[in-house]
């Protein structure tokens, strides 16, 4: 009874939805879902893609923002960019502090920057008023349709990294001036201009093992690494979350049979659906 | 208990009888457990369980969670990520928290709507209703404060849209606020006192979930024909009922892991598909978000405080009446209070001498397009508010009021209903056979 009022009441609610196609105004252009290896249920990350992309960002993306929630030792985790103990304390000590005025607790008592260590997290970066991208890959979506219903997140995600890749790949190459700063067109952001200046070029970054370095390449590496910096323990939950659904699999499958078996004796057999 | 005449408990060992003389808590424990339970709940009767098992959930991962979480402004955030990132699987009881807000909600509406079609709040379960309707409130109280903590951006501007609301109250409203508040706007002493209710909250939950049982006990369950269990004697009482254990326990709990399973699913593979992206950029008073949108269970009531605006006549007939105290903006807060207010009246509304929807011929669709409408709210609350989503959101939200002050009253009076079954022993065998080997053809 109240099964089938379910169902009419979907069926209602989504004829009604059908009818006001012109309410959803797609102000930005449909940003273009990319494949990631931790795509779904059972995808990991690629760790050589996250080094890569670790690669961009200390390279590019660092000159101007911070990462100031990620801990360098993170870079040697499994289930991350998984370096060797030895490679993060290189890395740490080499990676430069930009902005000390954000960072007092990376200078020495004489007011230089020290070296870091594994145990310390990226450096805050405020001096170009870029925002910090630890968590910026779960902050933006890619996905909300139909009816900014978000059912398409369940098929391709929620879509931080693929918004990510369209704005890095969307800048046209029209400038203007908007009170005294220039802004540069990106149909991907919203409002179609962004004070952010084109970061990633084609073969801006060069890699060791000699994997592609077009735009879109650097673009979709450095992506995933900050899917990674705002998520580090995913593979690890969608491991927890294998374990949990198939134990409860067990579970409910040993109860459903013991259930059956309680009613058994009150019930008999079911009659012919009246 | 329940006045169903059946078995109580008995000492029989010398040990349970020097306990049972000094504290009768077995007996209680087997009153509870045992308690006659009409045979032919339906499906439809399990969530009561998946919300226990929800406020269980929330309480101990809110525990764990509020070891590791810091209620300060500039920490807030970071603590939250800290959680996430460094916090022994501190991933996991996060996002089942999180989740576990998005199951708590779903189970309820679908406990409260249940109850609504089979008529579970009218006599004698008025207060079994109205004890479930208090919860429902704290509930909405608690998660509110609880989406304020993370101090991401949905955070600040969600506090501080829905605190608005109570400065919408003409004359006190803005001291209201400020007092809600601790100060002149969403602020650390805000985020430290929501902290604290958000503790505290779930407790008295905890403690009228104790009242709501208590008092469906003392009435008895009741069950999808709305005809109650016979009391005549022990054995005509054994016709209508079967103990809650084994038989109920056995067919909650497989329900239980059914919704379990697909809840860890989520938790899992999807943890934020129920969560707002801007909620991970921290709370800045200065940045105000393009859409202010609360969380999915909280939309319809948020669609029908927006469908009055000023060019409503209902709104300006309030306010013509009212000399300008009753503005569009606090007619829309009346409005949403008022939805949940009609919803708390609903046993002294409907007049129909007939418990259950099953036997209402025209009240079945009309509970239908109730069903309906409440989604076709919760999609309005979702979408920027355009002139066609406002239109709709006012029909959608016009129907609510209508459907609880106008069509249950009337329909007790105009509707025929069909015949109840005489018994529940009677409903029960015309689905299943009476015992199995006992008897083969039927």
């Amino acid at each position: 009874m109240i099964r089938k009022l379910t169902l009419s009441a979907i069926a209602a609610t989504a004829l009604l939805m059908a009818g006001m196609a012109q309410a959803q105004e797609a102000a930005t252009p449909a940003i273009p879902d990319v494949p990631f290896s931790f795509d779904g249920p059972f995808g990991t990350y690629d760790q050589h893609q996250l080094q890569r992309g670790l690669q961009v960002y200390t390279e590019v993306c660092s000159a101007c923002h911070g990462l100031d929630l990620v801990a360098m030792r993170t870079l040697g985790d499994p289930g991350g960019p998984h370096l060797s103990q030895d490679q993060v304390k290189a890395y740490a000590a080499a990676f430069p502090v930009n902005d000390t005025a954000s960072n007092p607790q990376f200078l020495d008592s004489s007011g230089n920057p020290r070296k870091l260590i594994p145990s310390d997290h990226f450096p805050s970066n405020n001096s170009m008023g870029a925002p910090d991208l630890s968590v910026m890959a779960k902050a933006r979506a890619a996905f909300h349709g139909p009816y900014k219903l978000g059912i398409n997140q369940l098929i391709h995600g929620i879509g931080g990294p693929q918004y990510i890749v369209a704005l890095l790949t969307g800048f046209t190459d029209k400038t203007k001036n908007l009170a005294g700063s220039t802004v540069y067109q990106n149909h991907i952001f919203p409002g179609g201009w962004i004070r952010m200046p084109p970061p990633l070029a084609a073969g801006q970054v060069t890699f060791a093992d000699g994997s592609p370095n077009d735009l879109k390449s650097e673009a979709e590496d450095v992506a995933a690494f900050l899917m990674w910096a705002a998520e580090p323990h995913m593979d690890a939950r969608k491991h927890a979350g294998f374990d949990a659904v198939f134990l409860l699999v067990i579970l409910t499958s040993l109860l459903y049979l013991t259930n059956k078996r309680i009613w058994a004796d009150v019930k008999g057999k079911k009659k012919a659906d009246a | 208990m329940a006045g169903i005449p059946h078995d109580h408990y008995e000492p029989k060992s010398g040990i349970e009888k020097w306990l049972h003389e000094r504290l009768k808590i077995v007996s209680l424990v087997y009153d509870t457990l045992m308690i006659p339970t009409p045979k032919n709940l339906n499906w439809w009767w399990i969530w009561g369980i998946v919300l226990a098992f929800c406020l269980g959930l929330q309480i101990i991962t809110g525990i764990i969670l509020a070891m590791h979480y810091t209620p300060n402004t500039s920490m807030a955030f970071s603590s939250v990520e800290h959680i996430m990132r460094d916090v022994n699987g501190g991933y996991f009881i996060r996002y089942l928290h999180m989740n576990g807000a998005t199951l708590f909600f779903l189970a309820v509406y679908i406990h409260i709507f249940r109850g609504l079609f089979y008529g579970s709040y009218k006599a004698p379960r008025e207060v079994t209703w109205i004890v479930g309707m208090l919860i429902y409130l704290l509930m909405m109280a608690t998660a509110f404060m609880g989406y304020v903590l993370p101090w991401g951006q949905m955070s600040y501007w969600g506090a501080t849209v829905i605190t608005g609301l109570f400065g919408a109250i003409p004359g006190i409203g803005p001291h209201i606020q400020t007092w809600l508040l601790g100060g002149p706007s969403v602020s650390n002493a805000t985020l430290n006192r929501f902290f604290s209710l958000h503790y505290l909250l779930p407790f008295i939950i905890a403690g009228l979930v104790i009242v709501h049982i208590w008092a469906f006990h003392s009435t008895g369950n009741n069950n999808p024909t709305g005809v109650e269990v016979r009391r005549g004697s022990k054995e005509e009482a054994e016709k209508d009922t079967l103990p809650f254990w084994p038989y109920f326990v056995l067919k909650d709990l497989f329900a239980l892991g059914i919704v379990v399973t697909i809840f860890f699913a989520i938790v899992g593979f999807m943890p934020n598909y129920f969560g707002s992206p801007d909620n991970y950029i921290m709370a800045d008073s200065l940045k105000t978000p393009p859409s202010i949108e609360p969380e999915w269970y909280f939309l319809p009531f948020y669609a029908i405080l927006r469908a009055f605006t000023q060019d409503v006549w209902v709104v300006q007939l309030a306010h013509w009446v009212t000399f300008g105290i009753v503005d569009a903006k606090f007619f829309g807060v009346l409005a949403m209070f008022g939805a949940i207010a009609v919803l708390a009246l609903v046993p002294w509304l409907d007049t129909s001498t007939v418990r259950s929807g099953r036997f209402r011929p025209s009240f079945k669709w009309w509970f239908r397009l109730l069903v309906v409408d409440f989604l076709v709210l919760m999609w309005c609350g979702s979408q920027f508010p355009t002139a066609l989503i406002g239109w709709i959101s006012l029909i959608a939200a016009t129907y609510w009021f209508a459907y609880f002050l106008v069509i249950l009253p009337l329909l007790g009076v105009l509707e025929r209903p069909l015949p109840t079954p005489a018994t529940i022993e009677e409903d029960f065998n015309a689905h299943y056979g009476t015992g199995g080997a006992a008897h083969p053809a039927e």
